[in-house]
Protein backbone atom coordinates (compact mmCIF):
# COMPACT_ATOMS: atom_id res chain seq x y z
CA UNK A 1 0.00 0.00 0.00
CA UNK A 2 2.65 2.44 1.04
CA UNK A 3 4.69 1.40 -1.95
CA UNK A 4 1.87 2.42 -4.30
CA UNK A 5 1.78 5.85 -2.76
CA UNK A 6 5.51 6.12 -3.25
CA UNK A 7 5.22 5.07 -6.88
CA UNK A 8 2.44 7.55 -7.58
CA UNK A 9 4.35 10.33 -5.86
CA UNK A 10 7.49 9.41 -7.73
CA UNK A 11 5.70 9.36 -11.05
CA UNK A 12 3.92 12.65 -10.47
CA UNK A 13 7.11 14.32 -9.30
CA UNK A 14 8.85 12.95 -12.38
CA UNK A 15 6.22 14.52 -14.59
CA UNK A 16 6.65 17.80 -12.81
CA UNK A 17 10.44 17.89 -13.23
CA UNK A 18 10.23 16.82 -16.85
CA UNK A 19 7.52 19.42 -17.46
CA UNK A 20 9.93 22.19 -16.41
CA UNK A 21 12.97 21.01 -18.33
CA UNK A 22 11.05 19.67 -21.33
CA UNK A 23 10.40 23.08 -22.81
CA UNK A 24 14.05 24.03 -23.16
CA UNK A 25 14.91 20.60 -24.56
CA UNK A 26 12.07 20.92 -27.04
CA UNK A 27 13.23 24.24 -28.47
CA UNK A 28 16.84 23.09 -28.46
CA UNK A 29 15.86 20.09 -30.54
CA UNK A 30 13.91 22.30 -32.93
CA UNK A 31 16.96 24.46 -33.55
CA UNK A 32 19.48 21.78 -34.39
CA UNK A 33 21.45 22.86 -37.43
CA UNK A 34 20.73 20.73 -40.47
CA UNK A 35 24.28 21.12 -41.63
CA UNK A 36 27.18 23.40 -40.98
CA UNK A 37 29.27 24.51 -43.89
CA UNK A 38 32.84 25.49 -43.16
CA UNK A 39 32.84 29.24 -43.70
CA UNK A 40 35.90 31.39 -44.15
CA UNK A 41 38.46 28.68 -44.66
CA UNK A 42 40.62 31.60 -45.74
CA UNK A 43 40.04 35.32 -45.42
CA UNK A 44 40.70 36.24 -49.02
CA UNK A 45 40.07 34.74 -52.44
CA UNK A 46 43.87 34.66 -52.84
CA UNK A 47 46.16 32.94 -50.41
CA UNK A 48 49.09 35.10 -51.54
CA UNK A 49 49.63 34.80 -55.31
CA UNK A 50 47.37 31.87 -55.99
CA UNK A 51 43.66 31.39 -55.54
CA UNK A 52 42.34 30.11 -52.26
CA UNK A 53 39.25 27.94 -51.95
CA UNK A 54 37.15 31.03 -51.12
CA UNK A 55 34.54 32.33 -53.52
CA UNK A 56 32.71 35.61 -53.16
CA UNK A 57 29.04 35.36 -52.33
CA UNK A 58 26.41 36.18 -54.90
CA UNK A 59 26.33 39.84 -55.86
CA UNK A 60 29.65 40.70 -54.24
CA UNK A 61 32.28 42.57 -56.24
CA UNK A 62 35.78 42.22 -54.90
CA UNK A 63 38.26 44.80 -56.12
CA UNK A 64 41.79 43.52 -55.70
CA UNK A 65 44.86 45.67 -56.14
CA UNK A 66 48.09 43.72 -56.04
CA UNK A 67 51.60 45.08 -55.95
CA UNK A 68 55.00 43.42 -56.01
CA UNK A 69 58.05 45.57 -55.56
CA UNK A 70 61.52 44.79 -56.93
CA UNK A 71 64.01 42.45 -55.34
CA UNK A 72 65.13 43.05 -51.78
CA UNK A 73 68.71 42.19 -52.79
CA UNK A 74 68.82 44.90 -55.48
CA UNK A 75 70.64 47.23 -53.09
CA UNK A 76 70.22 50.67 -51.53
CA UNK A 77 70.32 52.50 -54.86
CA UNK A 78 67.05 50.77 -55.80
CA UNK A 79 65.81 51.27 -52.23
CA UNK A 80 65.83 47.48 -51.85
CA UNK A 81 63.39 47.00 -54.65
CA UNK A 82 60.87 49.68 -53.70
CA UNK A 83 61.75 51.80 -56.78
CA UNK A 84 60.43 49.09 -59.04
CA UNK A 85 56.95 47.65 -58.96
CA UNK A 86 54.57 45.33 -60.73
CA UNK A 87 50.85 45.70 -60.33
CA UNK A 88 47.70 43.79 -61.08
CA UNK A 89 44.35 45.49 -61.00
CA UNK A 90 41.44 43.14 -60.96
CA UNK A 91 37.90 42.37 -59.95
CA UNK A 92 36.24 39.16 -58.82
CA UNK A 93 32.48 38.89 -58.96
CA UNK A 94 30.10 36.44 -57.34
CA UNK A 95 27.64 35.28 -60.02
CA UNK A 96 26.34 32.80 -57.46
CA UNK A 97 27.69 31.81 -54.07
CA UNK A 98 29.60 29.06 -55.86
CA UNK A 99 30.44 30.54 -59.26
CA UNK A 100 32.86 33.44 -59.49
CA UNK A 101 34.30 35.20 -62.51
CA UNK A 102 37.11 37.68 -62.63
CA UNK A 103 39.23 39.81 -64.90
CA UNK A 104 42.50 41.59 -64.37
CA UNK A 105 45.32 43.42 -66.00
CA UNK A 106 48.91 42.95 -64.93
CA UNK A 107 51.78 45.27 -65.75
CA UNK A 108 53.92 42.11 -66.03
CA UNK A 109 54.11 41.57 -69.82
CA UNK A 110 51.03 43.82 -70.12
CA UNK A 111 48.84 40.82 -69.54
CA UNK A 112 45.05 40.65 -69.46
CA UNK A 113 43.57 37.71 -67.62
CA UNK A 114 40.18 36.23 -66.99
CA UNK A 115 39.03 33.31 -64.89
CA UNK A 116 36.08 31.21 -63.86
CA UNK A 117 36.01 29.58 -60.46
CA UNK A 118 33.43 27.09 -59.28
CA UNK A 119 33.01 25.56 -55.86
CA UNK A 120 32.07 21.95 -56.51
CA UNK A 121 32.13 20.59 -52.97
CA UNK A 122 31.68 22.40 -49.68
CA UNK A 123 33.16 21.09 -46.47
CA UNK A 124 30.40 20.47 -43.95
CA UNK A 125 29.35 18.49 -40.93
CA UNK A 126 26.16 17.90 -39.00
CA UNK A 127 22.75 16.70 -40.08
CA UNK A 128 24.14 13.28 -40.92
CA UNK A 129 26.34 14.67 -43.67
CA UNK A 130 30.05 14.77 -43.28
CA UNK A 131 32.13 16.23 -46.08
CA UNK A 132 35.76 16.53 -45.03
CA UNK A 133 36.94 19.02 -47.62
CA UNK A 134 35.99 21.69 -50.12
CA UNK A 135 36.84 21.41 -53.80
CA UNK A 136 37.10 24.25 -56.30
CA UNK A 137 37.74 24.11 -60.03
CA UNK A 138 39.53 27.06 -61.56
CA UNK A 139 40.24 27.86 -65.17
CA UNK A 140 42.04 30.97 -66.28
CA UNK A 141 43.32 32.43 -69.49
CA UNK A 142 46.05 35.04 -69.90
CA UNK A 143 46.75 37.24 -72.91
CA UNK A 144 50.18 38.76 -73.20
CA UNK A 145 49.93 42.06 -75.13
CA UNK A 146 53.57 43.08 -74.98
CA UNK A 147 54.75 44.50 -78.31
CA UNK A 148 57.49 42.64 -80.06
CA UNK A 149 60.97 44.09 -79.73
CA UNK A 150 61.55 43.52 -83.44
CA UNK A 151 58.92 45.51 -85.38
CA UNK A 152 57.03 43.59 -88.02
CA UNK A 153 57.56 40.34 -86.14
CA UNK A 154 54.42 40.43 -84.02
CA UNK A 155 53.45 37.05 -82.58
CA UNK A 156 50.02 35.76 -83.50
CA UNK A 157 47.08 36.20 -81.14
CA UNK A 158 47.02 32.47 -80.40
CA UNK A 159 50.66 32.34 -79.43
CA UNK A 160 50.00 35.05 -76.84
CA UNK A 161 47.54 32.89 -74.93
CA UNK A 162 48.19 30.72 -71.89
CA UNK A 163 45.63 28.57 -70.10
CA UNK A 164 45.67 27.31 -66.54
CA UNK A 165 43.49 24.58 -65.07
CA UNK A 166 43.53 24.05 -61.38
CA UNK A 167 41.71 22.00 -58.80
CA UNK A 168 41.86 23.27 -55.25
CA UNK A 169 41.22 20.92 -52.35
CA UNK A 170 41.00 22.55 -48.96
CA UNK A 171 40.16 21.67 -45.44
CA UNK A 172 39.53 23.92 -42.49
CA UNK A 173 41.02 21.73 -39.77
CA UNK A 174 40.15 24.12 -36.98
CA UNK A 175 39.02 27.75 -36.74
CA UNK A 176 42.67 28.75 -36.81
CA UNK A 177 44.25 26.27 -39.23
CA UNK A 178 43.37 25.63 -42.87
CA UNK A 179 45.34 23.85 -45.59
CA UNK A 180 44.92 23.44 -49.33
CA UNK A 181 46.47 21.54 -52.23
CA UNK A 182 46.23 22.80 -55.80
CA UNK A 183 47.18 20.45 -58.62
CA UNK A 184 47.75 22.75 -61.60
CA UNK A 185 48.25 22.47 -65.33
CA UNK A 186 49.56 25.43 -67.29
CA UNK A 187 49.32 25.22 -71.07
CA UNK A 188 51.29 27.75 -73.10
CA UNK A 189 50.47 28.02 -76.78
CA UNK A 190 53.98 29.32 -77.34
CA UNK A 191 57.11 29.07 -75.22
CA UNK A 192 60.05 31.48 -75.07
CA UNK A 193 62.80 28.82 -75.45
CA UNK A 194 62.56 25.59 -77.38
CA UNK A 195 63.52 23.47 -74.37
CA UNK A 196 60.66 24.98 -72.32
CA UNK A 197 57.68 22.65 -72.10
CA UNK A 198 54.33 23.83 -73.45
CA UNK A 199 52.62 22.10 -70.58
CA UNK A 200 53.77 22.69 -67.05
CA UNK A 201 52.41 20.48 -64.31
CA UNK A 202 52.64 21.68 -60.75
CA UNK A 203 51.30 21.08 -57.29
CA UNK A 204 50.58 23.98 -55.00
CA UNK A 205 50.37 23.63 -51.25
CA UNK A 206 49.36 26.40 -48.90
CA UNK A 207 47.93 27.10 -45.52
CA UNK A 208 47.01 29.68 -43.01
CA UNK A 209 47.41 29.92 -39.29
CA UNK A 210 45.28 32.48 -37.52
CA UNK A 211 47.30 34.47 -35.04
CA UNK A 212 44.31 36.47 -33.81
CA UNK A 213 40.74 37.08 -34.96
CA UNK A 214 41.90 39.51 -37.60
CA UNK A 215 45.46 38.45 -38.34
CA UNK A 216 46.70 35.30 -40.01
CA UNK A 217 50.00 33.91 -41.26
CA UNK A 218 49.85 32.45 -44.78
CA UNK A 219 52.32 30.50 -46.88
CA UNK A 220 52.20 28.80 -50.26
CA UNK A 221 54.53 26.83 -52.48
CA UNK A 222 54.12 25.63 -56.05
CA UNK A 223 56.27 22.71 -57.12
CA UNK A 224 56.85 22.19 -60.86
CA UNK A 225 57.01 18.54 -61.83
CA UNK A 226 58.52 18.90 -65.28
CA UNK A 227 60.97 21.76 -64.95
CA UNK A 228 63.68 21.04 -67.55
CA UNK A 229 67.29 20.71 -66.43
CA UNK A 230 69.07 24.03 -66.63
CA UNK A 231 65.78 25.93 -66.58
CA UNK A 232 65.99 29.46 -65.26
CA UNK A 233 62.63 29.11 -63.56
CA UNK A 234 62.19 28.47 -59.88
CA UNK A 235 59.36 27.09 -57.82
CA UNK A 236 57.18 29.84 -56.43
CA UNK A 237 57.20 30.44 -52.70
CA UNK A 238 55.40 33.06 -50.67
CA UNK A 239 54.84 33.86 -47.04
CA UNK A 240 52.76 36.68 -45.64
CA UNK A 241 50.12 38.03 -43.35
CA UNK A 242 46.42 38.70 -43.84
CA UNK A 243 45.11 41.67 -41.91
CA UNK A 244 41.37 42.04 -41.88
CA UNK A 245 39.75 45.36 -41.10
CA UNK A 246 36.03 46.09 -41.58
CA UNK A 247 35.52 45.79 -45.34
CA UNK A 248 39.13 45.31 -46.43
CA UNK A 249 41.61 42.50 -46.35
CA UNK A 250 45.23 43.64 -46.51
CA UNK A 251 47.73 40.98 -47.45
CA UNK A 252 51.40 41.78 -46.91
CA UNK A 253 53.91 39.24 -48.11
CA UNK A 254 57.33 38.21 -49.34
CA UNK A 255 57.67 36.10 -52.45
CA UNK A 256 60.15 35.18 -55.17
CA UNK A 257 57.44 35.68 -57.83
CA UNK A 258 56.82 38.99 -59.52
CA UNK A 259 53.54 38.16 -61.19
CA UNK A 260 50.13 37.55 -59.68
CA UNK A 261 48.51 35.28 -62.26
CA UNK A 262 48.77 31.50 -62.30
CA UNK A 263 50.66 30.94 -65.52
CA UNK A 264 53.33 33.45 -64.57
CA UNK A 265 54.05 32.63 -60.94
CA UNK A 266 53.75 28.87 -61.43
CA UNK A 267 55.79 28.58 -64.63
CA UNK A 268 57.77 31.82 -65.01
CA UNK A 269 59.16 32.63 -61.58
CA UNK A 270 62.86 33.33 -61.89
CA UNK A 271 63.83 34.64 -58.47
CA UNK A 272 65.62 32.40 -56.00
CA UNK A 273 64.00 33.08 -52.63
CA UNK A 274 66.94 31.79 -50.63
CA UNK A 275 69.38 33.86 -52.65
CA UNK A 276 67.59 37.05 -51.62
CA UNK A 277 65.48 37.44 -54.78
CA UNK A 278 62.56 38.38 -52.61
CA UNK A 279 59.82 40.77 -53.58
CA UNK A 280 57.89 42.56 -50.90
CA UNK A 281 54.28 42.94 -51.94
CA UNK A 282 50.72 43.49 -50.92
CA UNK A 283 47.17 42.80 -52.05
CA UNK A 284 44.33 45.03 -51.00
CA UNK A 285 40.89 43.51 -51.32
CA UNK A 286 37.78 45.62 -50.93
CA UNK A 287 34.33 44.14 -51.38
CA UNK A 288 31.19 45.88 -52.53
CA UNK A 289 27.74 44.39 -52.34
CA UNK A 290 26.20 45.14 -55.74
CA UNK A 291 23.12 42.95 -55.45
CA UNK A 292 21.39 41.73 -52.34
CA UNK B 1 -7.90 -12.41 -1.75
CA UNK B 2 -8.50 -9.39 0.38
CA UNK B 3 -11.33 -7.48 -1.30
CA UNK B 4 -10.52 -4.23 0.47
CA UNK B 5 -6.93 -4.24 -0.63
CA UNK B 6 -8.00 -5.02 -4.17
CA UNK B 7 -10.29 -2.02 -4.38
CA UNK B 8 -7.71 0.31 -2.92
CA UNK B 9 -5.29 -0.94 -5.56
CA UNK B 10 -7.88 0.00 -8.17
CA UNK B 11 -8.21 3.45 -6.67
CA UNK B 12 -4.50 3.96 -6.91
CA UNK B 13 -4.43 2.83 -10.51
CA UNK B 14 -7.24 5.25 -11.26
CA UNK B 15 -5.23 7.89 -9.43
CA UNK B 16 -2.22 7.05 -11.55
CA UNK B 17 -4.31 7.29 -14.72
CA UNK B 18 -5.64 10.64 -13.59
CA UNK B 19 -2.13 11.87 -12.92
CA UNK B 20 -1.16 10.79 -16.40
CA UNK B 21 -4.23 12.47 -17.82
CA UNK B 22 -3.45 15.67 -15.94
CA UNK B 23 0.01 15.84 -17.49
CA UNK B 24 -1.37 15.23 -20.95
CA UNK B 25 -3.92 17.97 -20.30
CA UNK B 26 -1.12 20.32 -19.26
CA UNK B 27 0.57 19.34 -22.53
CA UNK B 28 -2.37 21.08 -24.19
CA UNK B 29 -1.29 24.36 -22.66
CA UNK B 30 1.87 24.56 -24.75
CA UNK B 31 2.03 26.86 -27.75
CA UNK B 32 4.86 26.88 -30.26
CA UNK B 33 6.24 28.98 -33.11
CA UNK B 34 8.95 27.37 -35.21
CA UNK B 35 9.37 30.29 -37.57
CA UNK B 36 9.55 33.20 -35.24
CA UNK B 37 11.33 36.37 -36.23
CA UNK B 38 14.20 37.93 -34.37
CA UNK B 39 15.88 41.03 -35.74
CA UNK B 40 18.54 43.29 -34.41
CA UNK B 41 19.33 46.79 -35.40
CA UNK B 42 22.60 48.58 -34.78
CA UNK B 43 22.74 52.28 -35.49
CA UNK B 44 26.24 53.79 -35.51
CA UNK B 45 27.65 57.02 -37.02
CA UNK B 46 29.15 55.22 -40.02
CA UNK B 47 26.42 52.74 -40.86
CA UNK B 48 23.23 51.02 -39.82
CA UNK B 49 23.30 47.26 -39.60
CA UNK B 50 20.20 45.13 -39.59
CA UNK B 51 19.87 41.38 -39.54
CA UNK B 52 16.92 39.05 -39.39
CA UNK B 53 16.46 35.48 -38.28
CA UNK B 54 13.26 33.80 -39.52
CA UNK B 55 13.84 30.50 -37.80
CA UNK B 56 13.65 31.36 -34.14
CA UNK B 57 11.80 28.73 -32.12
CA UNK B 58 9.79 29.57 -29.02
CA UNK B 59 7.37 27.77 -26.76
CA UNK B 60 5.03 29.30 -24.21
CA UNK B 61 3.21 27.27 -21.59
CA UNK B 62 0.03 29.19 -20.82
CA UNK B 63 -0.52 27.27 -17.60
CA UNK B 64 2.86 27.67 -15.94
CA UNK B 65 3.71 30.90 -17.75
CA UNK B 66 7.04 29.47 -18.83
CA UNK B 67 8.56 30.89 -22.01
CA UNK B 68 11.60 29.51 -23.82
CA UNK B 69 13.22 30.48 -27.11
CA UNK B 70 16.24 29.37 -29.08
CA UNK B 71 17.79 30.29 -32.41
CA UNK B 72 20.86 29.56 -34.50
CA UNK B 73 23.21 32.50 -34.89
CA UNK B 74 24.04 31.39 -38.43
CA UNK B 75 20.40 31.89 -39.40
CA UNK B 76 20.73 35.66 -39.13
CA UNK B 77 20.60 37.17 -42.60
CA UNK B 78 22.39 40.39 -43.36
CA UNK B 79 22.12 42.73 -46.30
CA UNK B 80 25.83 42.34 -46.99
CA UNK B 81 27.48 38.91 -47.22
CA UNK B 82 30.65 40.24 -45.62
CA UNK B 83 28.75 41.56 -42.59
CA UNK B 84 27.27 38.11 -42.09
CA UNK B 85 30.72 36.53 -42.28
CA UNK B 86 32.15 38.98 -39.79
CA UNK B 87 29.17 38.60 -37.49
CA UNK B 88 29.64 34.83 -37.30
CA UNK B 89 33.41 34.72 -37.45
CA UNK B 90 34.54 37.68 -35.39
CA UNK B 91 31.72 38.86 -33.16
CA UNK B 92 29.37 36.13 -31.96
CA UNK B 93 31.80 33.32 -32.86
CA UNK B 94 29.10 30.96 -34.12
CA UNK B 95 31.53 28.05 -34.36
CA UNK B 96 31.95 28.17 -30.57
CA UNK B 97 28.52 29.43 -29.58
CA UNK B 98 26.06 28.34 -32.26
CA UNK B 99 22.86 29.38 -30.46
CA UNK B 100 21.25 32.14 -28.50
CA UNK B 101 18.54 31.16 -26.07
CA UNK B 102 16.09 32.57 -23.57
CA UNK B 103 14.40 30.95 -20.64
CA UNK B 104 11.89 32.83 -18.53
CA UNK B 105 8.45 33.19 -17.09
CA UNK B 106 5.45 35.43 -17.60
CA UNK B 107 5.29 37.12 -14.22
CA UNK B 108 1.81 38.61 -14.63
CA UNK B 109 0.19 35.39 -15.81
CA UNK B 110 -2.72 36.02 -13.42
CA UNK B 111 -3.80 39.04 -15.48
CA UNK B 112 -4.00 37.08 -18.72
CA UNK B 113 -6.82 34.81 -19.85
CA UNK B 114 -5.34 32.82 -22.72
CA UNK B 115 -8.69 31.28 -23.55
CA UNK B 116 -10.24 34.64 -24.39
CA UNK B 117 -9.50 36.81 -27.42
CA UNK B 118 -7.97 40.12 -26.52
CA UNK B 119 -4.89 42.26 -26.14
CA UNK B 120 -2.56 41.88 -23.21
CA UNK B 121 0.80 43.07 -22.02
CA UNK B 122 2.98 40.22 -20.83
CA UNK B 123 5.84 40.91 -18.47
CA UNK B 124 8.47 38.25 -19.12
CA UNK B 125 11.42 37.81 -16.84
CA UNK B 126 14.25 35.37 -17.28
CA UNK B 127 17.73 34.81 -18.60
CA UNK B 128 19.23 35.27 -22.04
CA UNK B 129 22.30 33.35 -23.19
CA UNK B 130 24.34 34.74 -26.05
CA UNK B 131 28.01 34.26 -26.99
CA UNK B 132 28.22 31.87 -24.03
CA UNK B 133 27.26 34.58 -21.53
CA UNK B 134 24.04 34.44 -19.53
CA UNK B 135 22.40 37.68 -18.40
CA UNK B 136 19.08 38.45 -16.71
CA UNK B 137 16.49 39.96 -19.02
CA UNK B 138 13.05 41.38 -18.34
CA UNK B 139 10.89 42.57 -21.18
CA UNK B 140 7.38 43.64 -21.94
CA UNK B 141 5.65 41.90 -24.79
CA UNK B 142 2.47 42.93 -26.52
CA UNK B 143 0.29 39.89 -27.01
CA UNK B 144 -2.80 39.46 -29.10
CA UNK B 145 -4.89 36.37 -28.54
CA UNK B 146 -7.19 35.49 -31.38
CA UNK B 147 -8.80 32.21 -32.46
CA UNK B 148 -6.59 30.16 -30.19
CA UNK B 149 -3.33 31.64 -31.46
CA UNK B 150 -1.04 33.96 -29.54
CA UNK B 151 0.84 36.72 -31.29
CA UNK B 152 3.60 38.25 -29.21
CA UNK B 153 5.91 41.09 -30.07
CA UNK B 154 8.68 42.61 -27.96
CA UNK B 155 11.47 45.13 -28.37
CA UNK B 156 14.39 45.32 -25.98
CA UNK B 157 17.94 46.66 -25.95
CA UNK B 158 21.05 44.54 -25.55
CA UNK B 159 24.45 45.97 -24.68
CA UNK B 160 27.11 44.36 -26.86
CA UNK B 161 29.73 44.62 -24.12
CA UNK B 162 27.56 42.68 -21.63
CA UNK B 163 28.02 39.58 -23.73
CA UNK B 164 31.79 39.97 -24.06
CA UNK B 165 31.53 40.65 -27.77
CA UNK B 166 34.62 42.60 -28.68
CA UNK B 167 34.37 45.46 -31.13
CA UNK B 168 37.78 46.64 -32.33
CA UNK B 169 38.46 50.35 -32.13
CA UNK B 170 38.81 50.55 -35.89
CA UNK B 171 35.12 49.78 -36.44
CA UNK B 172 33.79 51.48 -33.33
CA UNK B 173 31.95 53.94 -35.57
CA UNK B 174 30.32 51.11 -37.49
CA UNK B 175 28.83 49.10 -34.66
CA UNK B 176 26.54 50.45 -31.96
CA UNK B 177 27.23 49.78 -28.29
CA UNK B 178 23.58 48.99 -27.72
CA UNK B 179 21.59 47.13 -30.33
CA UNK B 180 17.83 47.05 -30.53
CA UNK B 181 16.39 43.56 -30.63
CA UNK B 182 12.88 42.84 -31.89
CA UNK B 183 11.25 39.46 -31.54
CA UNK B 184 7.87 38.42 -32.82
CA UNK B 185 6.23 35.08 -32.45
CA UNK B 186 2.98 33.69 -33.68
CA UNK B 187 2.28 30.79 -31.34
CA UNK B 188 -0.01 27.95 -32.35
CA UNK B 189 -1.27 25.23 -30.10
CA UNK B 190 1.29 22.47 -29.93
CA UNK B 191 0.28 18.96 -30.92
CA UNK B 192 0.76 16.72 -27.90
Amino acid sequence: MRSYITIVLLISSFFRVSGQEDLMDLVEKETEAESNYAEQTFKGTRLVNGHSIETRKKGVLDVIIGHRFGRLNSGGYELFGLDDSQARLGVDYGITDRLNAGVGRSSFEKTFDGFLKYKIVRQQNGGGRNVPLSVVALTSVALNTLKSTTPGNEPSFNSRLTYTYQAILARKFSPSFSFQLSPSWVHRNAVPQSQDPNDVYALGAGGRLKLSKRLSLNAEYYYQFNRPDGSLTQNSFAVGFDVETGGHVFQLHFTNSRAMIEKAFIAETTGDFFDGDIHFGFNISRTFQLHE
Amino acid sequence: MDFKKHSSMKIFFIGLLLAGLATSVSGQSKYIDRQGKATFFSSAPMEDIKAQNDQAVSIIDTESGEVVASMLMRSFNFRKALMEEHFNENYVESHKYPKASFKGKVTNIGEVDFSKDGKYTLVVSGEITLHGITRPLTLKANAVIRNGAIQAHAVFPLTVKDFEIEVPRLVINNIAEVVEVTVSFNYQKMNP
